[in-house]
C-alpha cells in the first residue's frame, strides 16, 4: 500500500451540532491540540471508556518532519494502544549512536545492549507519520470525536468544570468541559488565557535541520559529530529516517542569520561538506531554531491539565520532549478515567502533577547539561568538553562524560506516594515506581511479549513454581470497587501447557518462555508485583497476600484507606 | 563520609612541583589550560568520591574567591 503524503492532508472542517445548542453542551473531557500527544491522550482516553473531543485550530497534521526519534517506551505505550507496530513496521529502528570528534570516533554506545525486548531503543520516523497513524487510529475510534478548525480562543474556570469558546469558520459558540487536558504546544495559548508561563533557561545559540533526500548508505545509527572537518568548531547529528530521508542537524552558533541560512544556497554547500562534492541529494524540509529548557511551575491548574510541551520544554538532544509528552498522558489518563467514574478522589491528579513534574525536571536536567556540553558558555568550559573529548580517544572513564544527549528513557517515579515500598531485598535495577521491563512469554501456546499482555488495567503478576495454581477467589479479593486487578500467573516455560491462556477464575495464565522475566524481575515462586495501567510497577512482595495487594492498589489510586474486602478476614491469608 | 585530605601526603612534595611545571613547560597559556584541564578530568576519575571532589571544588574555588 502507498503511503498517504500525511503532510498535504486536508482534515475537513465539519460544522458540530454542538455549535446550534441553545445551552454550552458539556463533555467529560476536551483536549486541545491534535499533535503527538494530544491524540495519544484521546486514544488513551477512549481506551478507557472514557467519551473525548478532540478541538485543533488547524486542518493539517505535522508540516515538516520535525520530532523523528520515538523511543522504546513511547512504542510501549503505543502498543497498548494499537498503533506501536505500524510505527515500528514504517520507522527505522535503532540502538546505537556514535560520537566523532574532528577526524575520528572517540565512542560508541548501544542503547539497548540485550536481546528480549519487544520493542528497540529507538525508531526514526517522521512526525508527519506518527501523527498521521495516530490521526487514523483515532478517527475509527467511537468515543473520539475529533473537530478540526475549531480555535479555543477563551476559557473560563468553574468550580467543576471548564467553559471554553471556541471560534470556527461557522462563528463562536461555547462548550463546557468537565476536564480541559491542554497539549496545546510550546507557545500554549491556553496557558497563556489562563495567565501561567513556562520558565526557565533559553540558550543562545542556533541549530539549522537540513532534512535531505539520498541514497546512501549509513548504518541506521546516531552519529554525532563534534567540531569535524566538515563545519569546523560546531556539531552535526545525522539520523536515518524512512522514505530515503536522512536528518542532518547542523550547529550554526548566536551570530548566524536566521533568514539567510534557511535558503537553499546556503544550506547545501553544508550538506555537500559532509557527503562530499559528488553527493546527489534534495533538500526536504530545512528549519533553523533555538531552543530552551523551561516548565510550568504546576501542570494543572484547577481543572485544567497540561501535558506535552505546553507544560515543559527541553532542547531536542536527547528525543525527550515528544516522547515525554506520550508518557505525559500516559501518566495521566488512567488516573483521569478513574476520577471522571467516581473510583478514586481528585486528587490523585495531583499526582499527576507530581510525577511528571518530576520527570520534567529530570528530562530538562539531562537536556541542560547535554546543553551546555554541546553549546559551551565560556572559554574554559570549551577547554574542558575538548579536553573530554581528547581523553576519550584512549581513556574509558572519559567517554561516559562526553554528553551529545543523554537518550529518553522513562522516568523512574522513586518518591511517589502512590507507591509502596519494598519491604524486602530484590536483585533488579526495577523499583517501584519504575516502568515494568519487558521479556518474551509464551500465552496460549503463541510467543508474546509481557508488556503486550498488561492491557490498560492493574495487573498482579504472580511467579509461580512448577503446578503451583493460585485461588480463584485472588483477583476479586485483591481488587476495589470499580478498580479490578487482573491476575496474570507467571509460570515457568512449558509449564503452562494445557492451561488455557484465563481460567474460569479469571486467572490469566503465560510462561516465561526463556526465564527472563524471572531474571529481569528478581522473582522466586510466590513473588509478586502489582502493576498500575501505566505499567510502572506499584508494589511487590515476596508471597501473594490479598490484603496486602488490596492496601497497595487503594494507595496507588489514591485512597488512603480501602474498604474491607466483602470476602472478609479470609482475603489475608497468605497464599503462597 | 570520605574527607579531602589536606594534611601533606606526598613523599617528595618538591619533586611533584617541579614535575608540575615540567609538565607545563613550553607550552602556550591555552595549551597550558588544556593541560591542567585533563590532568583535573584524570585525577577527579581516580578519586571517584563525590563528597571528596565537592569538597576539594568547594576549597579551590574559596581559594580564587579570597585571592581575588
Amino acid at each position: 500500500m502507498a503511503d498517504i503524503d500525511y503532510q498535504a492532508l486536508q482534515l475537513p472542517y465539519r460544522p458540530h451540532p454542538d455549535a446550534r445548542a441553545t445551552q454550552p453542551v458539556r463533555h467529560p473531557v476536551i483536549v486541545v491540540g491534535a499533535g503527538p500527544v494530544g491524540l495519544t491522550a484521546a486514544l488513551d482516553l477512549a481506551a478507557h471508556g472514557v467519551p473525548v473531543v478532540v478541538l485543533d485550530d488547524d486542518c493539517r497534521l505535522s508540516t515538516g518532519s520535525r520530532a523523528i526519534c520515538f523511543s522504546k517506551r513511547t512504542l510501549e505505550i503505543w502498543d497498548r494502544l494499537g498503533v506501536g507496530q505500524r510505527m515500528v513496521d514504517k520507522g527505522v529502528c535503532w540502538n546505537v549512536g556514535r560520537v566523532f570528534f574532528g577526524e575520528g570516533e572517540v565512542w560508541r554506545f548501544d542503547l539497548l545492549p540485550e536481546t528480549g525486548h519487544r520493542r528497540p531503543a529507538f525508531i526514526n520516523l517522521q512526525q508527519y507519520y506518527a501523527e498521521g497513524y495516530l490521526y487514523e487510529r483515532a478517527a475509527s475510534q467511537p468515543l473520539i470525536d475529533l473537530r478540526w478548525r475549531h480555535k479555543v480562543i477563551e476559557v473560563a474556570q468553574l468550580p467543576d468544570g471548564v467553559r471554553l469558546t471556541v471560534e470556527t469558520p461557522d462563528g463562536r459558540h461555547a462548550l463546557l468541559a468537565d476536564w480541559l487536558l491542554a497539549c496545546d504546544g510550546s507557545r500554549s495559548p491556553i496557558r497563556g488565557m489562563i495567565g501561567q508561563q513556562a520558565r526557565g533557561r533559553v540558550f543562545r545559540d542556533r541549530f539549522l535541520i537540513a532534512d535531505v533526500k539520498m541514497q546512501a548508505d549509513f548504518p541506521p545509527e546516531r552519529w554525532f559529530w563534534f567540531d569535524p572537518p566538515f563545519h569546523p568548531g560546531q556539531s552535526v547529528l545525522l539520523h536515518r529516517q524512512p522514505d530515503d530521508v536522512w536528518r542532518i542537524d547542523f550547529q550554526m552558533g548566536w551570530d548566524t542569520d536566521p533568514v539567510e541560512a534557511v535558503k537553499p544556497e546556503n544550506v547545501k554547500p553544508l550538506v555537500r561538506a559532509l557527503l562530499g562534492p559528488e553527493a546527489r541529494f534534495e533538500l526536504e524540509w530545512v528549519s533553523i531554531y533555538t531552543f530552551a529548557c523551561e516548565r510550568m511551575e504546576r501542570f494543572r491548574h484547577g481543572r485544567i491539565i497540561f501535558a506535552g510541551d505546553s507544560a515543559h520544554r527541553v532542547s531536542p538532544f536527547g528525543a525527550r520532549g515528544a516522547n515525554s509528552g506520550v508518557q505525559d498522558v500516559d501518566n495521566l489518563c488512567w488516573k483521569l478515567a478513574l476520577v471522571l467514574a467516581g473510583h478514586a478522589p481528585e486528587s490523585l491528579l495531583d499526582t499527576y502533577c507530581t510525577e511528571r513534574e518530576y520527570a520534567a525536571d529530570e528530562n530538562i536536567r539531562h537536556s541542560t547539561r547535554a546543553t551546555d556540553f554541546i553549546t559551551p558558555k565560556s572559554e574554559i568550559s570549551r577547554v574542558f568538553r575538548n579536553t573530554v573529548l581528547a581523553l576519550a580517544r584512549e581513556h574509558p572513564f572519559a567517554r561516559a562524560l562526553v554528553n551529545s544527549g543523554r537518550l529518553s528513557q522513562p522516568c523512574a517515579y522513586r518518591d511517589t506516594p502512590l507507591s509502596t515500598p519494598d519491604d524486602d531485598c530484590y536483585d533488579s535495577p526495577m523499583q517501584p515506581g519504575c516502568v515494568a521491563l519487558d521479556a518474551p512469554i509464551r500465552r496460549a501456546g503463541h510467543d508474546d511479549w509481557w508488556l503486550s499482555t498488561l492491557g490498560g488495567g492493574f495487573v498482579l503478576a504472580v511467579f509461580c513454581g512448577p503446578g503451583q495454581l493460585l485461588p480463584p477467589a485472588l483477583a476479586s479479593q485483591a481488587g476495589l470497587p470499580g478498580v479490578p486487578v487482573r491476575v496474570v500467573a507467571v509460570h515457568p516455560a512449558g509449564a503452562a501447557d494445557g492451561l488455557a491462556a484465563a481460567d474460569a477464575g479469571g486467572i490469566d495464565h503465560v510462561e516465561d518462555a526463556q526465564g527472563l522475566l524471572a531474571r529481569r524481575y528478581d522473582a522466586r515462586p510466590g513473588t509478586c508485583y502489582l502493576i498500575r495501567p501505566d505499567q510502572h510497577v506499584a508494589a511487590r512482595w515476596r508471597s501473594v497476600e490479598a490484603g496486602r495487594v488490596r492496601q497497595a492498589l487503594a494507595r496507588a489510586v489514591g485512597i488512603a484507606e480501602p474498604a474491607p474486602a466483602a470476602c472478609g478476614a479470609d482475603a489475608d491469608r497468605r497464599l503462597a | 563520609m570520605t574527607r579531602l585530605n589536606i594534611q601533606p601526603n606526598l613523599a617528595s612534595p618538591d619533586d611533584f612541583y617541579e614535575a608540575l611545571l615540567q609538565a607545563h613547560q613550553d607550552l602556550p597559556i591555552e595549551r597550558s589550560h588544556a593541560l591542567n584541564a585533563a590532568l583535573v578530568l584524570l585525577l577527579a576519575n581516580h578519586i571517584g568520591d563525590k563528597d571528596v571532589l565537592r569538597e576539594a571544588l568547594a576549597r579551590a574555588r574559596r581559594c580564587v574567591d579570597e585571592a581575588a
